[in-house]
Order: C-alpha cells, then structure tokens, then sequence
C-alpha cells in the first residue's frame, strides 16, 4: 500500500524547479522565434485569444472622436465643406489631366512594348494602437488575414508611405513603420533623381540616408520618393525631406538626416497597397569576357 | 527592534478568484490603450503590476502558468519577441512568491523599496533578452515605467483590498 501525502503537503514541484522549467521553456520560444520564425501558427492562435481586448481597449478613443465629431459647429462643418469644394475642383482639374496624360502614357508604352504599370488596388485600415515596444516602432491596424492582407504589403497614408505590414493575425496586422530601426526604404532624390536607400534610426522624427558619397547632391529640402525598384513600395509614393546634411572630410560619407512626411498619430485611416511584383527577371550573369567593340573615331 | 510584526496584520476575506482574473484582465487593457507621447515611457507595465501584486499577496491562487500566458498575450500585443514578456513576468513571479511573506510584513512605503527593485530587475532582463536579439538600448526612460508603477503600489494596493475588507456588522453596537 503506498503513502501518499495529505493534500496539505502536496505542492508539487518547488517554485525554484517551476521558474527553471517556464524560463527554458520561454527561451526555446524567443530563439525559435527570433532566429527561425517557426511560430507563426501559435502567434495567431495567441492573437485570436486578444483581439476582443485590443478592440475594446481602442474603443474609448475611437468613441471620443465620435463624440467629439457630432459637436462639430456649423460653421466649421461650412467652411470645411467650402474647402473641400475648392480642393475637388483642383483635383478634378488634375484628374482630367492626368487622364490624358495616363491615356497619352499609356500609349507610349504600348509603342515601347513596355509593360503596362497597373494601379495597385488598395484596402483601407484604422491604426489601432501603437505598439508600446520600445525598442521597435510599430503600430496596429484593423485589418488582417480576413481582409485578405499579407505580410510585406506597403502601407500609406494621405501624404505619404508610413510603413508594411511585417506580420498579419486574423483581424489584425502589424505594420513596421518606416522609422523603425532597420526598415530600409529604396528612395530616389525628385530634385537630382539620385537613388539612395532611406533607413530608419528608432527616432520618431529621424531618418537617415547611409552610405551617401561626400560629393552627392543631396540639399536641405530635397523630397525623397520611394524609388519601386525593391519590388515593394510602388514607385514615386512622397516619404521623407532633408532636413540636415553635413559633409566631413573626416568620413568616408555624408551624414545626411531627413523627417518622415507621412504622420503616424493614432487613429488615422491608412492605406493598404498590393505590393508591386513586376520586377524584371535578374538578368543573366555576363561572361568576364566581354568582346571587343571597335571604337569609333570621330 | 521588536519581534512585534511592522504592521498589523488585517483579516480580510478571502479573495473570488474571478476578482483575480477580473483584474488582469483591466491590466490588460490597460497596457492595450493607445499611450502616446511621453505617457509612452511613463505608463508602467500594469500586468507586471498586477502579477506582482497577487504574487505577493495570494501566491497560492496564481502562479506561473498564469503569468507565462499573461506574458505571450503581452507578446502578441506589442509585436515584441514571443516570449520576452513571458519570461520576465515568470521571474517576477518567483520573486514575488519568493518575497511574499517578507514583503507582507511591511507597510506600504517599505513595500515599494521591494517593488522597485523587483520591476526594475524585469526591465533589465527584457532589455537583455532585446540587446541579445540586435536592439539598441532605448534610452534610460525605458525604465521610468517602473519607478510610476512603483509609485502606484499604495494606492493600488488600497484599492484590490477594497473588495476583501470584512463588511461592518450593522448588529453590532
């Protein structure tokens, strides 16, 4: 016959024993998380279980402007309204025009046997929240597997790129801003058309160009555009502006910092584009042995 | 000194588990609110709060199954690493468990000096576990979290007795 101990006495595993077998276990998670990415199912199971509370907590702010829009004066709602009407006009002229232009481009192109740019279709999202990880910047939107997003899909807002999409749960997806430290941005320079590649630094209101020679034309004022040669973000979408450039002799390059364009306040509707998978193939490696051309004299 | 304990002790009720998971689920939300700014940095972990204070004060009703799901919800919701919070709310756990009976015995301002320590020591290693994944350090207001969690302890603490406090006997003379 076997003794066992009264329930009283029985307490399982000793505290010390339990904290080494939850630590191993959460470090068999970090470094399968970190270095082979191998979680994504269990992510999202996780996710399922928090998303009503992600939800509700964004529901005071989200009622806040509700209730804050329906007290909006007449008189704002009027002039708005004025300036809106102004504004369609001006964008209906440039819509006119840039149809004529799109039709005269688009037959240009055909004359080149190019292929044709299509316009990424788009989806709408909300940010949520911004995540409160401080040594990463990202936020949340209200969209997700469901809505049909995936993971390396741009994302705007009315002025310009804020970000893609890193991760996708169920309702909801994950968007690596593009000051995150680093998230590289293709850009090219609209004033020289230099391209360059846009870093984040982890700053709010800091990005940098690296590796830029000391001679490069970059000025205080230069607007970048993403340059769509990544295959990602669609080309010519606004990103940042120089705002400081110093050239030392000392270094190798220049130290040029730029402010991003597009805001990143919470409770903002952002766009969510289709990534542009139009690159061309990778050519072929040439052969060292280039043939000689004759070179003509003039 | 004497042997006498610093505080008297209260009786109190025992607590409704569903309190327990009541309130951590207020902590959860409360860390899914859309902080911005400088409240950001200020706005402490309140399910580290949280865990730490039934930890301390019913470490027979929680324990660190709790506090490791508590913390791959946290993961999910910060888009951190998965399991960065989850191991550190499990070593906040054990040191709570560890100190309860010490911490218990102290009044309230006491009490913070061991909570301080104890949630600074959380920070450091979700900050390890970062540096160790590529990150750099954010800056010395990543720990001022903390330091407004620790500060809410009293009243805190005030506040989750509130429901185990003994009714006053309206027979009683």
């Amino acid at each position: 016959m076997e003794h066992t101990p009264p329930p009283l006495f029985r307490t399982g595993p000793t505290p010390l024993a339990r904290l080494m077998i939850f630590t191993l276990l959460s470090i068999v998670l970090l470094i399968a998380d970190a270095r082979f990415g191998y979680l994504t199912v269990l992510r999202q199971v996780t996710a399922v279980i928090i998303y009503p509370l992600q939800r509700l907590a964004a529901t005071p702010a989200a009622v806040g402007e509700r209730i804050s829009g329906f007290f909006v004066s007449y008189n704002a709602l009027k002039l708005d309204n004025e300036r809106l009407t102004e504004k369609n006009l001006a964008l209906a002229r440039e819509a006119q025009q840039a149809r004529a232009l799109h039709a005269e481009n688009e037959h240009l192109r055909g004359l080149l046997s190019a292929r044709e740019r299509v316009a990424a279709p788009a989806k709408t999202a909300e940010i949520l929240y911004a995540a409160r990880d401080p040594f990463s910047r990202k936020v949340m939107i209200d969209q997700g597997l469901q809505g049909g997003l995936a993971p390396g899909q741009p994302v705007i807002d009315h002025i310009g790129v804020i970000g893609q999409v890193t991760r996708v749960y169920p309702w909801l997806s994950e968007v690596t801003l593009i000051t995150d430290k680093g998230h590289l941005v293709p850009v090219i320079n609209l004033r020289t058309g230099l391209r360059a590649v846009l870093a984040g630094t982890g700053n709010d209101s800091r990005l940098e160009l690296r590796f830029i020679p000391l001679a490069a034309d970059f000025q205080n004022g230069d607007q970048l555009v993403t340059s769509g040669i990544d295959g990602i973000y669609p080309p010519g979408l606004p990103v940042a502006e120089v705002t400081y450039v110093e050239r030392n002799t000392a270094y190798l390059f220049a130290n040029i910092t730029c402010r991003p364009l597009a805001g990143v306040n919470t409770h903002a509707q952002v766009l969510v584009l289709e990534p542009v998978k139009s690159l061309p193939e990778r050519p072929e490696e040439v052969p060292e042995k280039a043939p000689r051309t004759k070179r003509k004299k003039s | 000194m004497s042997i006498r304990p610093m505080t008297p002790q209260e009786l109190l009720l025992p607590v409704k588990p569903a309190f327990i998971v009541l309130t951590l689920i207020a902590a959860l939300l409360a860390n899914l609110l859309p902080w911005s700014g400088w409240f950001r940095w200020l706005a402490p972990d309140f399910v580290a709060l949280i865990v730490l204070y039934w930890c301390i004060h019913e470490p027979r009703k929680i324990g660190f199954i709790a506090a490791w799901g508590l913390g791959l919800l946290m993961d999910i919701a910060e888009g951190s690493l998965f399991g960065q919070h989850a191991l550190a709310y499990v070593i906040l756990a054990y040191a709570g468990m560890t100190l309860h009976r010490r911490v218990q015995r102290f009044s309230l301002a006491p009490q913070v000096l061991h909570v301080i320590p104890i949630l600074l020591f959380t920070d450091l290693i979700v900050l390890l576990v970062r540096a160790l994944a590529g990150a750099e350090f954010p800056g010395y207001a990543y720990f001022l979290g903390s330091l407004t969690g620790a500060a809410l302890w009293p009243p805190l603490t005030h506040l989750l007795k509130l429901p185990q406090r003994p009714r006053p006997d309206p027979d009683r003379v």
